[in-house]
């Protein structure tokens, strides 16, 4: 198990280059039906979340007043982990993404958003629809593949530090929105050199995220708190919760996206002069689903539907469910397998991924790691961009 | 004094942090969206049908209004088929209340819409009055007001707030025929009691009025403060003919309609805050276009997906090149345009 290019039996060797531009094509008509039909039902579904959102916030901030009670605490702390976890997952990430920048509404819209997490969403923008959703799944350049912190596949270096890395997993998952704020800011790479944490990029984005993260630790630590007075502490206590329940679960459902078996990686240099249907077939290989209901579907931001968000990551959430079937329909005929499964079984396979290679390879996948890197495909740059016309097909295109 | 405004702007900010990164209106919407001071918004009051294609809107804006000057318009943001569309409407009520009438363009979204869907209890999002289509003080002696289809709702803006501070009015309008007049009755009305004379062109039967015509109907045109409102063939004729006459600053005109966005392939491209203009060939995203003649230009993913190359369109048309649709702006608008797959079709103005 390494990435698909070092593998013995490559799963897309019985697909041509027409076959993958076809793949290409075909997924840019579901896109652009769903474009074409993008409307007034879209529009009152991401309003009526965000409604529902705030009205359970705000009504659950208004309990926990009384959260000295433990009823009040209780509900109070559970209302308030949906909230949190329904703003950052199916309406942060989502309108970030740009999902519903077509109603031209400034108040829903990826310029003007602002999550609420401890990561500035300019700085999230950056590192996740830049950065994550173009070299999505690629050794070397995708950083979601481990975080800086694991490793997650057998073609990444194994060091001793990886022998933790159960543990690291686990206290990133407690602070995930700590621990995405220090991936957004690359402290990993900036901190060590002293030229690059005294950059004064680096400096003013250190500055923004301590801002929001001063924030939020007010908002939640100090000033609700002093807003229960008799029930401080147990405002604090419910907010911390509260945060720890939204961090615990997104970081278990952004693990599947990615990490379960079945999930395929790539080699650096294997995505030089990438095409529209190259990459279209990366998204599709990279990312898994979970199967669930609809109430798990919309706790998940509809990342349970990660294939089709990856292939689609700008249109509206509530479509990627209607398009599945259609999706999975093409994995079929094209022979590729469209990796989905439980929740439990998800998150379990992505752990066990995670403590696997904790350790150094082994045996099979050692000798697959270790196997002489493919060569590049020899083609100019890329231009994922550019739908191809009936006669480019065959040659290659120049941007 | 400084001490409570500090103590003020100081408590507000633990207000705000109540809600960050929210701020607190955005909660103040889910009970009361008219008490937003941040977006401004109306509620549809009445809906009162003028003519088989018009409509006249009663609306009660929320907080954060001022009263309008009579012959202003306001700009309403109206979300048809999930996008917010803003368009201009002329206030045609007195100052103190709001009211516009909707007019029917042929294959129009927003008029359309709000002629087949406006209900009471709608909201719709608002802008401040604006426009210059007033009249001055002093006021003019002798007015003649010139309009034709719906540029009679500026005029019964200002007729209905200002008439009885006019001696001499001379309102010549026109319509397709007697039916399509809108507010026809209450013209009518007021030229049978003498407040003014009234001159109505039913151009199905009797064609157009041009400006010569127009000065025999009107012998004393040279004398009055005029004030026109129309299509623009109609606008531009009187126009030539007042610069004709020297007579060019007694005419004031409002245009409804803009230019015509041409949306041939490729275009000039302005980068307004570099003052760069770039010939830019209609298979060329605006972004490489851009970045060749060395704007400074946002980007990201380069192939659609992020947003980060996002950029105000000020004015212009472009193609989108994944699916050849076109996004048009006139003066006044700010659509957001994704540059890396946009491409110009047309002359277009990027704020960047």
């Amino acid at each position: 198990m390494t990435t698909l290019q070092r593998k013995s039996a490559n799963p897309i060797a019985h697909l041509s280059a027409d076959d993958i531009e076809a793949i290409g094509r075909e997924l840019d008509a579901i896109r652009d039906e769903v474009v074409a039909s993008r409307g007034e039902r879209d529009a009152a579904y991401i309003r009526r979340v965000i409604r529902v959102q705030r009205r359970l916030e705000l009504g659950s901030r208004a309990v926990l007043i009384f959260s000295l009670f433990p009823p009040a605490w209780l509900i109070g702390t559970a209302g308030l982990s949906i909230a949190k976890i329904l703003e950052n997952m199916e309406i942060g990430h989502n309108v970030m993404h740009g999902q519903w920048d077509w109603m031209r509404d400034p108040k829903i819209h990826s310029t003007t958003w602002e999550w609420d997490n401890a990561s500035p969403a300019e700085q999230w923008k950056h590192s996740h629809n830049e950065l994550h959703h173009t070299y999505t799944n690629v050794i070397g350049r995708d950083n979601d593949l481990g975080y800086g912190i694991m490793r997650v596949d057998e073609g990444q270096r194994w060091h001793p530090i990886h022998l933790g890395q159960p543990l690291w997993n686990f206290v990133n998952a407690c602070f995930f929105e700590y621990g995405i704020a220090a991936y957004d800011l690359e402290l990993g790479r900036n901190l060590p050199s002293k030229k690059r944490r005294r950059a004064p990029e680096f400096k003013a984005r250190l500055k923004q995220v301590r801002r929001k993260i001063g924030k939020q630790v007010l908002k939640d630590y100090i000033v609700h708190p002093a807003l229960s007075g008799p029930s401080f502490l147990h405002t604090i206590a419910a907010n911390a919760t509260a945060n720890l329940v939204r961090n615990l679960w997104t970081h278990s459902v952004i693990m599947c996206g990615h990490f379960p078996e079945g999930v395929e990686t790539f080699e650096r240099n294997s995505i030089e002069g990438e095409t529209r249907g190259e990459w279209y077939l990366r998204q599709m290989l990279g990312s898994a689903n979970i199967n669930g209901s609809r109430l798990m579907h919309i706790m998940t931001g509809n990342l349970s539907y990660q294939i089709e968000h990856h292939l689609f990551p700008d249109l509206p959430s509530n479509r990627y469910q209607e398009i599945a079937p259609k999706i999975r329909d093409l994995f079929q005929r094209y022979g590729l397998s469209y990796v989905s499964g439980p929740l439990p079984k998800q998150v379990g396979s992505a752990w066990a991924k995670v403590f696997r290679l904790a350790l150094p390879n082994r045996g099979a996948a050692k000798l697959a790691a270790d196997a002489p890197r493919p060569p590049a495909p020899g083609r100019g740059p890329a231009n994922r961009w550019q739908r191809p016309s009936e006669e480019s097909l065959s040659t290659p295109v120049s941007s | 004094m400084a001490v409570t405004e500090t103590l003020r702007s100081g408590a507000w900010r633990v207000v705000e942090l109540l809600t960050t990164p929210l701020v607190p209106a955005d909660y103040l919407d889910v009970v009361a969206p008219l008490r937003n001071p941040g977006v401004l918004r109306a509620k549809i009051e009445a809906v009162r049908p003028e003519t088989r294609d018009s409509v006249t809107l009663v609306l009660r804006p929320g907080r954060g209004w001022r009263p309008h000057e009579p012959g202003q318009y306001v700009r309403l943001g109206v979300d048809v088929d999930g996008v917010r569309l803003w368009r201009a409407y002329s206030v045609t009520c007195a100052p103190g209340g709001l009211s516009v009438t909707v007019n029917a363009v042929p294959g129009g979204a927003v008029s359309n819409y709000l002629i087949g869907n406006a209900r009471r209890g709608m909201l719709v999002h608002l802008d401040l009055p604006t426009g210059d289509f007033t009249l001055p003080r002093p006021r003019p002696g002798k007015v003649l007001f010139v309009t034709a289809g719906s540029g009679i709702t500026p005029v019964m803006g200002i007729l209905r707030s200002t008439l009885p501070e006019l001696r001499d009015v001379v309102v010549v309008h026109s319509a397709p025929d007697r039916e399509a007049v809108v507010f026809g009755a209450e013209l009518r009305a007021l030229a049978a009691e003498g407040r003014i004379r009234l001159v109505e062109r039913h151009t199905r039967t009797e064609g157009r009025i041009g400006p010569a015509e127009l000065a025999e109907l009107v012998p004393d045109l040279s004398e009055r403060d005029t004030w026109a409102c129309g299509p623009n063939e109609l606008l531009d004729a009187l126009g030539a003919y007042w610069l004709e006459a020297g007579i060019a600053d007694r005419l004031h005109v409002e245009r409804f309609r803009p230019t015509v966005i041409a949306t041939g392939d490729g275009g000039k491209v302005t980068f307004a805050r570099s003052g760069t203009v770039v010939e830019a060939d209609g298979g060329v995203p605006l972004l490489e276009a851009g970045e060749a003649a060395g704007v400074l230009m946002p980007s990201g993913c380069r192939m659609g997906i992020c947003f980060s190359c996002v950029l105000p369109m000020t004015e212009g048309a472009v193609r989108d090149l994944r699916d050849g649709q076109i996004t048009t702006a006139v003066e006044g608008d700010n659509v957001l345009v994704q540059t890396c797959v946009s491409a110009a079709a047309g002359p277009c103005h990027l704020d960047a």
